[in-house]
């Protein structure tokens, strides 16, 4: 049995010594600022110390809502962002210096998303580091899983890591990256591919950052890892112990990193939208709660539980305060709190811990040998194992192998179920605001803003000051990727499966 | 039925519309249809009704799979069977999956889609559904 303490190198055990309640998020945001704006509130009141925002599709892809691209897609996975002034209606009432954490689904447009924050807390003469701001900004698991992209990957590295040298230097108070497996594993891995797929796109950004002069230690303590917890207990929180023990290892060998904070992986865990199933919906609020309960018993800093209702549509709002029920329950009445990986010494749990860790480090050989995880991206590696794993899973449900409740064992009739209705007018009203904007703003202060972008971003240069310049004109999400698309040109989507 | 029915595979387009990126459920299908004898074309993400259908004509198929679960459904299934009338190729034979609530499925039959196939369905029922579709 390992003599190892909570808190101490290469903390299998845990970050701390005295870990305390977790950061309880919930993913939420639909429709226009205005509404998504009312939801927070009410979420706010209910006790959440951080939450986020979901961005719409046509958001995240840098078009906006009028675009034709966009029609349908306006506020339906999440908010509509068109400029500087849907951020003001999103947070108004809200004080920024509040918040714990913000946290948003922004990776291929991460640095128009730091830049719509750095410009709102200006204007409202807050200093960023004294709020707390999580961006996603990885944008290579975008082409690995989870579909965003717009530029090709190497576009899109460099972008991401303007983002992080950014805040790095200037905004250490901001997680800079939150290194995603989440996505890697809902589109079908395993847990080892989770972790190490999302290493190796870490050790990317790492990378160049550090080639631009950047210390490890500046970059390393703004990140956070987002790590899937799912249906698989023991192995679930075998996988949060051995992620952290190969992070402290990384940063300790490979990058020789000296501040202890550099080697401390913050874990978000969310629980698997994958796992939850159309059939005999309020099973999934067992399962989330048997997911969180892996993840709190592996020691993680921030949580989000999906609603039971995930699978059938976007979440009704009863649902959505039931899973924050769940995290209050599970956080403040099981005791689970009570003492860091109570589980430790688990014959059974410390073995697959051991056993994960070596094959996260062997598949994360692997991925240097084949040329790191751009290459892997760009050469379709990552995707094709992938596919591999997934199409393998979905076999072993339809055989009867593996046992879903409801779908291949103990089905039943389920009640109807009346689903979360987006109001239909919310695509017109943002376009309407979105026209508003375009009348009301200094155009020509607009167009000098974005000319001196697009030759921030001819010159090779960080692009988050010139952006913060163009949003604070007002500039559009779709206007700014427009520049930016003369320089780097379009991703081209991969037709293999 | 007899042999010559299946002598010529069935030959289908499983498409990504729109702007969502998940498409995992789209690639087992794909993988699924192939494996049972199917010839499929994968279109990738992010395509637009227009470019579906002109995929569909230019690869001469017999059907088009596809997968959205943004929520943007009703807008892009209602384009596409438009264009598919605008340009006579009602004869392909159109379903689809994804997060679809009941009520849209109804309303998506109605309009012509012939099946929408929701999480949890095993793939044979939809092999098996895709070839009696098409035969009929």
């Amino acid at each position: 049995m390992s003599l190892e303490k909570p808190g101490e190198y290469p903390y299998t055990r845990g970050i701390s010594a005295d870990p305390g309640v977790w950061t309880m998020g919930q993913y939420g945001g639909f429709g226009t600022p205005a509404e998504t704006n009312e939801r927070f509130k009410m979420l706010l009141n209910q006790g959440l110390t951080g939450f986020s925002v979901a961005l719409d599709l046509p958001t995240q892809l840098g078009l906006d809502s009028d675009d034709p691209l966009s029609r349908g897609e306006v506020g339906r996975v999440g908010v509509a962002i068109d400029s500087l002034a849907d951020i003001e209606i999103l947070m108004d009432g809200i004080p920024l210096e509040k918040i714990s954490q913000v946290r948003t689904t922004a990776n291929s447009i991460g640095y128009i998303w730091a830049a719509m924050f750095i410009a709102l807390a200006e204007q409202r003469g807050v200093d960023p580091n004294k709020f707390g701001m999580f961006i996603q900004n990885d944008v290579l698991k975008e082409y690995i899983a989870r579909g965003t992209q717009i530029f090709p990957a190497e576009a899109g590295l460099k972008l991401s890591v303007d983002v992080i040298e950014h805040i790095a230097t200037k905004i250490p108070k901001w997680v800079s990256l939150a290194m995603s497996g989440y996505h890697i594993r809902e589109a079908g891995s395993t847990a080892v591919q989770e972790v190490a797929f999302t290493f190796a796109n870490a050790r990317e950004y790492l990378d160049q950052a550090i080639s631009r002069g950047v210390s490890v230690d500046f970059v390393a303590p703004t990140l956070f890892t987002f790590l899937s917890s799912n249906i698989d207990f023991l192995p679930e929180i075998a996988k949060f112990r051995a992620a952290r023990r190969v992070w402290a290892r990384l940063m300790r060998e490979k990058y020789d990193a000296k501040d202890p904070a550099s080697e401390k992986l913050r874990i978000f865990a969310f629980t698997a939208g994958s796992s939850l199933t159309a059939q005999q919906s309020m099973n999934n609020v067992v399962r989330t709660s048997i997911e969180m309960m892996a993840a709190a018993l592996g020691g993680i800093q921030t949580m989000h539980v999906s609603a039971f209702d995930e699978a059938l549509g976007v979440p009704t709002q009863d649902a959505a305060t039931l899973a924050l029920r769940t995290q209050q329950v599970v956080a403040f009445e099981t005791g689970v709190l009570d003492s860091p990986d109570p589980l430790a010494g688990s014959f059974e749990l410390e073995a697959m811990t051991d056993i994960l860790e070596s094959e996260i480090w062997s598949l994360l050989d692997n991925i240097e040998k084949r040329g790191g995880a751009l290459e892997c991206i760009n050469n379709g590696y990552f995707v094709n194992e992938i596919s591999e794993n997934s199409y393998k899973l979905t076999q072993a449900i339809e055989s009867g192998i593996k046992k879903v409740v409801g779908v291949n064992v103990f089905q039943s009739e389920s009640a109807p179920f009346k689903p979360f209705e987006i109001n239909p007018a919310s695509e017109s009203e943002q376009v309407a605001s979105l026209k508003a904007v375009r009348a009301k703003r200094d155009n020509k202060a607009v167009t000098e803003a974005l000319n001196n972008l697009l030759a921030v971003a001819k010159a090779g240069e960080n692009v988050v000051p010139a952006t913060v310049e163009a949003i604070k004109a007002y500039a559009t999400v779709g206007e700014i990727v427009e520049q930016l698309r003369q320089v780097y040109g379009n991703w081209k989507p991969t037709k293999i499966f | 039925m007899s042999e010559t029915s299946h002598s010529t595979p069935i030959r289908v387009v499983v498409a990504k519309p729109g702007l969502d990126g998940h498409d995992r459920g789209a690639k087992v299908v794909a993988r699924a249809l192939r494996d049972a004898g199917f010839e499929v074309i994968y279109t990738g993400l992010h395509q637009s009704p227009e470019q579906i259908i002109a995929t569909a004509i230019q690869e001469d198929v017999q059907a088009i799979g596809l997968s959205i679960l943004s929520g943007a459904h009703m807008t892009i299934f209602t384009r596409i069977m438009k264009l598919l009338h605008e340009n006579k190729a009602e004869s392909i034979v159109v379903f689809g999956g994804g997060i679809i609530p009941e009520a849209d499925k109804i309303a998506l039959k109605e309009i012509g889609v012939g099946e929408i196939f929701t999480p949890g369905t095993p793939t044979v029922e939809i092999i098996s559904w895709l070839k009696n579709a098409v035969v009929a």
